[in-house]
């Protein structure tokens, strides 16, 4: 029997009244990709913040490779090997592509010499060799994506989980991201994925998972999914569905 | 009849080069995209439209004026109105508040009860949450306010730079659909868009920015078929 990765089991959790995450279930097997999509304010941020360890569940279990998430500290789990990124990057502006990444190699690298060496080897992986020692407040935005993903993969994760990395981006810039998705993964990296561009996530995820209202209204293969009637409902729209095919 | 006209402008943020010599121009009752890689320069654009940016050289006409020494407020008095990237409400004001201000400007203000009609029929759900804090709504009700905001100025020229962005695609198709709305109701559009599928066919013509620069124009559906747009912009 394979290790498990992320299970989540009945996760509440609770704003005040407002009860933004319901009764979710999730797992995230060795290897997988999965992705999850939800209109905006179904829940799918307040996941990622909750597993990482920005706020605690109300309710639930959360566990990654055995050990329970619950109560850790974001750091903590971020040894463990789970990383995610944010939504609006926000690198460093004055640093150097090469100095963000660093700041994420630290998270095992001993000394400076081991963070500056591995930041150097993901900064190429991702494709921003060229832009290397810029400052990251002189990177466009697609190159802005790639650095907020090369900061995550630089703590070494074994779950990635990725928050909308292609939002902003025109078709073909979206192209290159999924390139990068597939080779981090071939790197032995699982991912769990939010994303509204249904093209990408459709190519990417072995399994989708979709959150409505805070509950999972659908879950299964990705064709399946985008012809789900309450999907196309919810999420998809007549035409986002014909565009999903 | 031309509304607008860009003539060889060129705006830098320093020593560098943000748009050079571009030339455009948009036909009253039209809906025109502007599309093109992050970085091309298309953001620049509408704010040096807007007056937010001063052009280093060539002019910017409204009806055959100059628009490109006024202030941004003169702008807006003239019926040239920008929705932002990112949609820039006042999160902490109520949805009506939000919509009060759309209609700050003189010439707005005295169609105030008018224009909040139009826009409550146009966006339902404003109307629903009028008296709710607008930060407390999902992103697509405030890419919804956002655009009622700017229709509360009464404008002749709608500038939407990016009104799909992060938002899922049933909300996509209903902005765009409203858009469409919008353009039949007498008001001329230009829009900026990274949805570069959706955003040339919903225009009746489009522009491609690269560094700067105009490479192509056309009608939409011939820049969807264009080979250069299909590899650069669509990803095929």
């Amino acid at each position: 029997m394979s290790a498990p990765g992320l299970e989540i089991r009945g996760l509440i959790k609770r704003f005040g009244g407002l009860v933004a995450v319901s009764r979710f279930d999730l797992t995230v097997a060795p290897g997988e990709i999965v992705g999850l999509i939800g209109p905006n304010g179904a829940g799918k941020t307040t996941v990622f913040h909750v597993v990482a360890g920005f706020y605690p569940p109300t309710e639930g279990a959360i566990a990654f490779e055995g050990t329970s998430l619950v109560g850790l500290k974001p750091h903590a789990i971020c040894r463990l090997g789970l990383a995610r990124t944010f939504q609006l990057v926000q690198p460093f502006a004055g640093l150097t592509t090469l100095e963000n990444v660093m700041v994420g190699a630290f998270n095992r690298a001993p000394d400076v010499g081991a963070a500056r060496r591995r930041a150097a080897e993901i900064v190429e992986f991702v494709g921003l060799g060229p832009r290397r020692d810029v400052p990251a407040r002189h990177l466009t935005l697609p190159d802005r994506k790639r650095l907020e993903v090369a900061r995550g993969l630089a703590t070494e994760p074994r779950l990635l989980l990725l928050d909308e990395v292609m939002s902003g981006l025109n078709p073909t810039e979206i192209e290159a991201i999924i390139g990068l998705i597939r080779r981090i993964h071939a790197r032995g990296v699982s991912l769990l994925v939010i994303e509204h561009v249904m093209r990408a996530i459709l190519a990417l995820s072995h399994r989708l998972v979709v959150l409505h209202h805070g509950e999972k209204i659908a879950e299964g293969p990705p064709a399946t999914v985008a012809r789900d009637p309450l999907v196309i409902e919810a999420y998809l729209g007549e035409s986002g569905e014909a565009a999903a095919r | 009849m031309t509304l607008l006209a860009l003539r060889a402008v060129e705006v830098a943020y320093g020593d560098l080069p943000a748009l050079t010599a571009v030339d455009l121009v948009i036909e009253a009752g039209e809906i025109l995209s502007v599309v093109g890689a992050n970085g091309a320069g298309k953001t620049t654009m509408l704010r040096a439209i807007s007056g937010l940016l001063r052009p280093r050289a060539g002019e910017i006409l409204l009806d055959g004026v100059r628009l490109d020494r006024l202030p941004s407020h003169a702008v807006v008095e003239r019926g040239v109105v920008q929705v932002p990237e990112g949609r820039k409400i006042f999160p902490s004001l109520t949805v009506l508040e939000n919509l009060e201000l759309g209609s700050y400007v003189r010439a707005a203000r005295a169609h105030r009860r008018e224009s909040l009609e139009r826009v409550l029929a146009l966006f339902p759900i404003l109307a629903e949450r009028r008296g709710q804090a607008a930060g407390n709504m999902s992103g697509g009700q405030q890419q919804m306010l956002a655009i009622g905001r700017a229709l509360m100025a009464r404008p002749r020229l709608l500038m939407l730079d990016e009104p799909s962005l992060g938002l899922a695609p049933k909300i996509v198709q209903e902005i765009f659909r409203i858009i469409g709305e919008i353009n039949r109701a007498g008001t001329t559009v230009l829009l900026v868009e990274q949805n570069t599928r959706q955003a040339l066919a919903l225009a009746g013509r489009g522009y491609v920015l690269e560094n700067g620069r105009v490479v192509l124009s056309g009608a939409g559906r011939d820049l969807l078929d264009n080979e250069h747009v299909q590899r650069a912009y669509l990803g095929m």
